[in-house]
């Protein structure tokens, strides 16, 4: 088979298992809908094996499938670019999507729309893989939209809840905040490189560092920086920056096994993944790189804050992918996308792991999502409890597991940054450490150690409303095989990753030309300096402030939710103010709602009402016909029938026509 | 096609048709008006076909001309012709007539053959406005086809439907009324002809070009509809029965958009370009404004209406920055909109038909009794929205893309669509079709039949194949949108 096929294979035959269990799944049944789609996502796997392979051979890839279109001298083309970064991401992406494919099996047995979401995520790995393997710009945002879409109607996968549709709604409209801004960078692209191929803009970017864009009089700015802000801007709402975060934590209305892959592995690393491919545009412009740092900055260590009050279990998680999502956005801020792509594909293994650890859990204690009600569940669920601790621990960052090695070199990478803004970026990374070991363990204590609180839950969360008949359905259990299996196979990288890939992909050539560096951003060498191998990068560790940090944070945990834990309810109560704060998310949602949902039908209905009902129909159209039948009126009294009326008329006529004639000729 | 004239095919199998289906009368034959109007819709399908594979796509010239001498005192003449501007909305209008047809098969009850033969004329009529060559033969059609459409509304509409059909009547008659005076202007500078392509070359002074382009506003702005002449398009909506909707939006729409090309752009340049900046600032309040207002709406029908409207927005914008993405754009979104628009008021009729409210609040869990349904409503509400891999999404990109070159802000305005426009689309879409079952005649409804499900299917097909591949659609506009640019560019000050 020729290289071509493969790279064919990979998007297609998950489109194609979408399809067939999408159209035909009621005919086929479920057995033979997750045969095929699990297939069809086996087969991209391999495939995307194959492709590695040949690209660690030195054989890139780029050109294109077909022409979309021509218009104005453009071709926009549809069309694959193979590189080392692709490749990276087609893997995690398939890999997580296979794991949770099977995983689903387990976890949605009971429910009546199972083919129909075996072909949502399908299609959503479909999608997912077309956006990175695109080479052009217009490919990016089909692929953009179509993760959005796959996204939306997997939020609202159980549609007949309120808070799922509200949920759904809420994400595809805020995503389209952010691609508003994207599209408009695409544009510029466009406007500026006259394509919108990827090699095309990146080869001409050099020549147009120096441009400078006029948006309104005496105001230049640098075109890049314009560029790059509104692509960020996308990648803001995808990615869940602040502040157009409010829609991940409400996305976890969707069942379990999406938000391990959408909300947390893949879709929304989308944003961090785009913004490494553009690296050529973004190292040009310093201001939309502060821009980017500090806004992740703030994401990383505030949306942490949140995951230390929630007491949903799937909500924990959330505000943890928030807040690691904002560490990876840091670090394309300081220049360090590798990093930023090697965090990615780390988190994407813990995370997806810690998500469908929560989702055994969920099974475990018969739907119900409060950690407050669980407790001491290692005895009852001792594979999920390994892998649980395997995630958490990965997620800290303990010394040798894959999340130690991604997230320290962030932080190095930020403390090389000299841009605006790092200052700050380093601060919120560091003290980011302790707020994440503090939340994981608050989790990772209350599910699985300490005193069993499950008797007397009340139920009032469930995940699966189909399963109400299982109410009280005796002690938590572990769960089948379909879903152990995935958590184990996802424990393995989560464990061994970072150790095995930090030389070639941070300090190696693994990238090569895939993504630039200015040479004006020298993190990265320095980061190379400082680095000599994976196992004396651990070692040096523990002298270090984050590792610290971090075990303070699991001390802190253990101490105040299994020790005493009645410190936690009286800080609460001591500090209520900033509990209330945090309770509210920093009011977000509350103003989003008050201003832009409400403010928007404010003003339709004003403009409605005022603007077609009362001036244009009721004053302009009504109106000159009003005026009509008003004229019509008056010289209706004029026909009055009595001749000396009408002679009358004829001689002020005549009177006035000869006064005229007079006065025009003489 | 057996060596007639195929534009005269076009317009006059489906006239002829309609008269024949007329002839069978009464409803004691509605089974044989329906037949026979389904077999006229089809031949006029067929007969369409030729203008696409026929078409020669590298030239600019008119094809399939046809000119016969007609009134010869004033040297009018029926002449026809066709360029990559008009031809693919002489398929999409015969198209459009196969469906309504095959739509209103059961719903009509009540004169079924007036009903079958109102559209099949109208359809005849309106392929004669694309096809026309001379100015006066373009104004018999364009006023011609308002009759059909008038009876339509005011025989088969809703409660309302007089007020509505004289609000249409009348808002579009005096409009045209103004082009006619400007079409005789034309006549005299032109030393006496009436040909259109004659008038693209006549040497105009600047204020009269400007007087005629305000004519032309007024017969084309009203149609479109623009900003703020608009108002009729709503209330037509609501009181025309849901075949009527449909042509209405495919294509009456179309039909105002096409004369800004065929006559203002070309015979009035350098007005065109003096007054662009009234026209994309009409067009950007189509967008927002028409954008919020459809938002509050609470009638389904208005609320596609209104998002019409903000979708021709883009259609006159993209006209009037004067680039090929632009224009391109713009004929691009009118073709995607025939799909899309048609789509969602054959939706709303499905629903119409069976619950006979058209309120959204009267609606809520549709997706629990008619699943089928909620997947190509799901669908085309994603269209509208302007999704990637639909129609819906192309013009709106080509048109943006084309905006930027000209002026970031204009591109600026016009992308907020991607926020309102979903916002209405979905936001209407989460009340009517999500959530649980709480009217209890909700709880009665049945899913679609096999003819519903051809009809919705078909426009699935074509909203995804235009979606993923829209090269053939603008394959065959390049040469004439690039003819038309240099016409633009070319100063016609003497």
């Amino acid at each position: 088979m020729s290289m071509q096929t493969w790279y064919l294979l990979v998007p297609l035959a998950p489109l194609f298992g979408a399809i067939i269990a999408g159209l035909f799944g009621k005919f086929i049944g479920r057995t033979l809908s997750h045969v095929v789609t699990i297939a069809g996502v086996a087969i991209s796997f391999i495939a995307s094996v194959v492709i590695f392979q040949d690209v660690q051979a030195g054989h890139t890839f780029n050109g294109s499938v077909y022409t979309w279109m021509t218009s104005g001298n453009v071709r926009f083309e549809v069309g694959f670019l193979i590189d080392p970064l692709t490749t990276m991401m087609m893997l995690v992406v398939t890999f997580v999507s296979l794991m949770v494919h099977i995983y689903t099996i387990g976890y949605m047995q009971d429910d009546p729309g199972y083919q129909r979401f075996f072909s949502y995520i399908s299609l959503f790995t479909f999608s997912m893989l077309m956006l990175v393997m695109s080479n052009n710009f217009l490919q990016l945002f089909f692929g953009w939209e179509a993760v959005g879409l796959v996204s939306y109607l997997l939020i609202g996968f159980w549609y007949t809840r309120e808070s799922a549709i509200y949920a759904n709604l809420k994400a595809f409209l805020v995503n389209r905040v952010g691609d508003f801004g994207f599209i408009l960078g695409i544009g510029l692209v466009l406007a500026y490189f006259g394509s919108l191929d990827y090699a095309t803009v990146f080869a001409r970017a050099p020549e147009l560092a120096d441009q400078s864009i006029t948006l309104w009089k005496g105001h230049d700015w640098s075109l890049m920086t314009v560029i790059c802000i509104l692509l960020f801007i996308g990648a803001m709402g995808k990615s869940a920056q602040f502040p157009l975060h409010v829609w991940l934590p409400d996305s976890m209305e969707g069942p379990t096994p999406i938000s391990a892959l959408i909300h947390a592995a893949t879709m929304v690393t989308a944003g961090i993944f785009m913004v490494t491919r553009m690296s050529p545009l973004f190292e040009l412009s310093n201001t939309a790189l502060s821009f980017v740092m500090v806004i992740g900055a703030i994401t990383a260590l505030f949306m942490g804050f949140l995951g230390i009050i929630q007491n949903d279990i799937k909500r924990v998680v959330a505000y943890s992918t928030l807040s690691q999502l904002g560490y990876m956005t840091v670090a394309l801020g300081a220049s360090a996308y590798s990093v930023a792509v090697f965090h990615l594909m780390t988190h994407a293994f813990f995370k997806a792991l810690l998500f469908l650890a929560a989702g055994s859990v969920i099974i475990g204690m018969h739907h119900n999502q409060d950690i407050r009600y669980m407790g001491g569940l290692k005895k009852y669920m001792p594979i999920t409890w390994v892998t649980s601790m395997i995630g958490s621990l990965a997620l800290i960052g303990t010394p040798f597991l894959s999340g130690f090695y991604s997230k320290d070199s962030i932080i190095e990478a930020v403390k090389f940054s000299h841009l605006p803004g790092s200052g700050f970026a380093y601060f919120a990374v560091t003290a980011g450490v302790f707020v994440t070991a503090f939340y994981s363990f608050r989790m990772y204590f209350l599910v699985f150690h300490g005193k069993e609180r499950f008797h007397n839950a009340h139920h009032h969360h469930h995940d699966v409303v189909e399963h109400e008949e299982n109410h009280h359905a005796g002690p938590p259990h572990e769960s089948p095989w379909v879903v152990t299996i995935p958590l184990l196979a996802l424990a393995v990288p989560s464990l061994v990753i970072g150790y095995m890939t930090i030389g070639p992909m941070l300090f190696g050539d693994y990238f090569g030309n895939a993504i630039y560096v200015s040479d004006r951003h020298p993190g990265m060498q320095e980061l190379a300096h400082h680095f000599h191998s994976a196992f004396a990068m651990a070692l040096h560790s523990v002298m270090t402030l984050p590792f610290w940090l971090a075990a303070a944070g699991v001390g802190m945990a253990w101490f105040f939710y299994l020790k005493r834990q009645d410190i936690p309810a009286m800080i609460q109560k001591k500090f209520s103010l900033i509990y209330a704060i945090l309770e509210r998310k920093y009011g977000f949602d509350d103003f989003n709602d008050w201003f832009f949902a409400g403010g928007a039908r404010l003003l339709g209905g004003g403009l409605w009402r005022g603007g077609d009902q009362t001036v244009i129909d009721g004053w302009l159209v009504n109106g000159s016909a009003r005026l009509v039948a008003w004229g019509s009126r008056v010289i209706r009294h004029v026909q009055s029938g009595y001749i000396y009326h009408y002679a009358f008329a004829m001689i002020i006529g005549v009177f006035v026509l000869v006064t005229w004639f007079v006065k025009t000729t003489g | 096609m057996l060596g007639l004239p195929p534009l005269s095919l076009v317009i006059w199998v489906p006239i002829i048709g309609g008269l024949a289906v007329l002839a069978t009368g009464s409803d004691k034959n509605a089974p044989l008006a329906r037949l026979l109007a389904l077999i006229v819709a089809a031949a006029g399908f067929i007969v369409s076909i030729p203008l696409y594979t026929g078409f020669d796509a590298t030239t600019s010239a008119m094809q399939f001309e046809e000119l016969l001498p007609w009134i010869y005192r004033f040297n009018v003449n029926y002449h026809l012709g066709v360029d990559g501007i008009s031809m693919p909305f002489i398929l999409l209008n015969s198209f459009t007539t196969l469906l309504v047809v095959i739509a209103g098969w059961e719903v009509i009850q009540k004169k079924v053959a007036q009903y079958m033969a109102a559209f099949l004329i109208m359809s005849g009529l309106i392929n004669g406005v694309f096809a026309a060559l001379d100015a006066v033969l373009f104004y018999v059609f364009f006023e011609a086809m308002l009759i059909p459409m008038y009876l339509v509304i005011g025989m088969w509409g809703g409660p309302n439907r007089v007020y509505a059909a004289i609000k249409f009547f009348l808002y579009t008659l005096v409009g045209s009324l103004l082009m006619l005076v400007a079409f005789i202007y034309l006549y005299f500078q032109s030393g006496g002809s009436f040909e259109i392509l004659d008038f693209h070359k006549v040497a105009i002074g600047m204020t009269a070009q400007e007087l005629l382009f305000i004519a032309f506003f007024f017969a084309f702005a009203v149609k479109v509809p623009m900003w703020p002449v608009h108002t009729w398009l709503p209330d037509a909506h609501v009181e025309a029965p849901t075949g009527g909707s449909v042509v209405l939006a495919a294509i009456t729409l179309k039909v105002g958009a096409y004369g800004f090309l065929r006559f203002s752009l070309p015979i009035v340049p350098d007005a065109s370009q003096e007054l662009a900046w009234i026209m994309i600032t009409l067009s950007l309040i189509a967008v927002a404004y028409i954008g919020l207002v459809a938002l509050v709406q609470a009638d389904m029908k208005k609320l596609i209406a209104y998002s019409s409207i903000a979708h021709m927005g883009f259609v006159t914008l993209g006209f009037f920055i004067f680039n090929p993405l632009g224009i391109e754009g713009g004929l691009v979104q009118m073709i995607s909109h025939g799909f899309i628009s048609v789509a969602l008021f054959l939706c709303i009729g499905v629903m119409y038909d069976r619950l006979h409210s058209r309120q959204i609040k009267d609606y809520g869990g549709l997706v629990n009794k008619m699943p089928v349904f909620a997947a190509f409503f799901m669908l085309f509400a994603m269209a509208n929205s302007g999704l990637p891999a639909t129609s819906g999404f192309v013009g709106e990109f080509m048109v943006i893309m084309g905006a930027v070159k000209v002026n970031f802000w204009y591109a600026f305005v016009a992308a907020t669509t991607l926020i309102f426009g979903a916002a209405y689309t979905l936001w209407m879409y989460k009340r009517v079709v999500f959530g649980s079952v709480t009217n209890p005649h909700v709880e009665e409804m049945q899913d679609i039949n096999t003819r519903e499900f051809l009809v919705l299917g078909v426009l699935a097909i074509c909203v995804l194949a235009m979606g993923l591949y829209p090269k053939p659609f603008t394959d065959v506009m390049h040469a004439s949108v690039n003819d038309l640019l240099t016409h633009v560019s070319q100063s016609k000050l003497p």
